[in-house]
């Protein structure tokens, strides 16, 4: 079409026989489109996101200073619920439960992934096929692995003992203790997104160019040496992003220990809290004691703590050159 | 290049043997009748009671379990198909079009990227009762059908599979800039909006807190009726296990027919910060 375009006017004095009468119309409505299309495609969003991401989010902290149940809005009480958090036991151990499985989950994921990615940024055969089983327990539904791991790590009847009674370890109550069950919770957690790590790292490193290895290996660097003096530098911006989503993920732990509580202490992370997380503790606040000014006040809690460790990561990965 | 030992195969073997161990033994139990439990060693080959656990899961009282699986279904797909058409439309603009106020508008989507979605979770919730949503299909759908993390990819994919010169000459055939979008960008977009759709289709079939919050038991999501489930019944072993298994299936299928698409989108750095 541009084509013909240019070559109308090569026969002079006729002017083209297009719609001229509507052309100032048209310019009108072309320059209406370029103009307002771009907010007209990023109006969605923001609507939807205005009413139900930003204004519960400013709301929770106006409800974090009511004292406010299932009956409605009580009186304003300033700082109290966060007065009443800091001093209470509970919230101090969830806080310390999530850190706790948080560094469980993350550390040796984040490592297995590395790993596994420098073992798959080889050449290989069926490299997709490996690859979709290094994914595949993310698309396990996560209800799913809450079930599994639970008779895994049954006391009685689970895999977890029976392997362990093989070296002659005694069954492990697993979830009666912080460390038992922090350890098969974290499990779940490592189970299911190593993979996933593991290919973010693989995508960053395949553009690392090969001259780097092939000098390393003249020099005589071996592979673990290369791992860390080469790749892990090279891919520093993915590692980042890695340790900042699990670090978030990790602070909102909910499904895994939820499912592998069962019963009727699911909600309170067992009968001793032993691995109640913040989420779960902002829950049983909000939805099963009807508070939801306490509940509001973890929820920023959570919200702070996830700021503060994303700060923390994000200087430390940097500093780390 | 070096050589590629048979080391790294069986290492390679062994991790994804390792993945699918779990999926594998939810089979298991999932075929099999409940006498099976504490047995050790723990049988390792399917049984013939699949169908029989299955037809008792969708029996299964208080579990709803059925209607959960709608709901499921419902809810995925609905707000799946919104978020990809959204997002790409979105970060269309932002990658290709100029307008006023475009870095302040793209810093506010960055931004929300790091808001966990707990921390509204309460007022959400009030937000629903006055609407009339509580224990409504809907409440689990709305408020997700954006996504920021959505317009971030998609923004970051148009940037580099959408040749300038395309959207030009579209907009000199006198396209406007919906037709540009939806003839031109879409089908290039494709690969990016695979893996948004598949992660965005798993971040809804998987949400577990948002339901239990919302939803009663008699109308559930399917990860809400497999607590159900779970607590109820935290004895019979392979009833659980069967409705475990059936609520991973459409995962597995999504995960089956894309899943060389979804490589490939991670591995063209989508994903990548």
């Amino acid at each position: 079409m541009p084509t013909h375009l240019r070559q109308r006017p090569v026969a002079p004095a006729a002017p083209a026989p297009g719609p001229s009468p509507d052309a100032p119309r048209a310019r009108l409505l072309s320059r209406l489109d370029t103009k307002g299309s771009p907010y007209l495609f990023l109006a969605p969003f923001y609507v939807v996101f205005a009413v139900f991401g930003l204004f519960p989010l400013g709301y929770t902290a106006w409800v974090s200073l009511h004292s406010w149940s299932m009956s409605g809005k009580g009186s304003f009480i300033g700082f109290d619920n966060y007065t009443e958090l800091f001093a209470d036991p509970d919230f101090w151990n969830a806080l310390f439960n999530t850190l706790g499985m948080l560094a469980l989950a993350t550390v040796p994921q984040l490592f297995i992934a590395l790993v596994l990615a420098g073992l798959l940024n080889q050449k290989l055969r069926a490299t997709t096929l490996l690859r979709m089983g290094v994914l595949l327990p993310i698309v396990t539904s996560v209800a799913a692995v809450g079930i599994v791991f639970s008779q895994i790590f049954d006391r009685d009847a689970g895999m977890a003992n029976g392997l362990l009674g093989l070296v002659g370890v005694h069954p492990i109550d697993w979830r009666a203790d912080k460390w038992s069950s922090w350890l098969a919770i974290s499990t779940m957690v490592n189970w299911r997104w190593t993979g996933y790590n593991a290919l973010i790292y693989l995508a960053a490193m395949q553009s690392i160019p090969r001259e780097l290895y092939e000098a390393a290996d003249i020099d005589g660097a071996g592979r673990m040496r290369q791992l860390w003096s080469i790749t892990v530098p090279m891919i520093r911006p993915a590692v980042i992003f890695t340790v900042i989503s699990s670090t978030i993920a990790g602070m909102q732990l909910f499904t895994e220990p939820l499912i592998f509580g069962q019963g009727n202490y699911a909600i309170s992370g067992g009968t001793l809290h032993q691995f109640q997380t913040l989420s779960m503790y902002m829950f049983e606040k909000a939805f099963r004691d009807f508070d939801y000014g306490y509940g509001s006040a973890v929820a920023w809690m959570i919200f702070l703590v996830i700021m503060l460790l994303t700060l923390i990561n994000f200087l430390v990965v940097r500093r780390a050159k | 290049m070096r050589r590629t030992s048979p080391l790294v195969y069986l290492t390679l073997i062994a991790a994804i043997a390792l993945s699918a161990f779990p999926l594998y033994w939810l089979f298991v139990v999932a075929s099999r009748s409940n006498d099976i439990v504490g047995d050790w060693p723990p049988p390792l080959i399917p049984g013939s009671h699949l169908l029989d656990n299955v037809s008792r899961l969708f029996d299964a009282e208080d579990a709803h379990f059925l209607k959960g699986m709608l709901n499921s279904a419902i809810a995925s797909l609905a707000v799946t198909v919104s978020v990809v058409f959204f997002s790409s439309l979105a970060g269309f603009a932002f990658a290709k079009l100029r307008f006023r106020g475009k870095n302040f508008l793209l810093m506010i989507i960055l931004g929300t990227m790091m808001i966990p979605v707990q921390m509204g979770i309460i007022p959400l919730y009030m937000i629903m009762v006055n609407f009339g949503w509580e224990n409504r299909l809907q409440a689990v759908i709305v408020p997700f059908l954006v996504s920021a993390f959505g317009v971030f990819l998609m923004r970051q994919y148009a940037e580099r599979a959408v040749p300038d010169e395309l959207i030009e000459a579209a907009r000199v055939d006198g396209c406007h800039t919906f037709r540009i979008f939806w003839t031109v960008v879409m089908p290039a977009l494709r690969p990016g909006a695979a893996v948004l759709g598949l992660f965005t289709f798993m971040g809804t079939w998987n949400e577990f807190l948002w339901p239990l919050a919302v939803l009663e038991a008699d109308n559930p999501t399917v990860q809400f009726s497999l607590n159900q489930l779970s607590t109820s019944y935290y004895t019979d072993y392979t009833l659980m296990f069967s409705g475990a298994l059936v609520a991973t299936v459409p995962l597995l299928l999504v995960f089956l027919v894309s899943g060389k698409q979804i490589i490939g989108g991670i591995m063209e750095g989508a994903v990548k910060s």
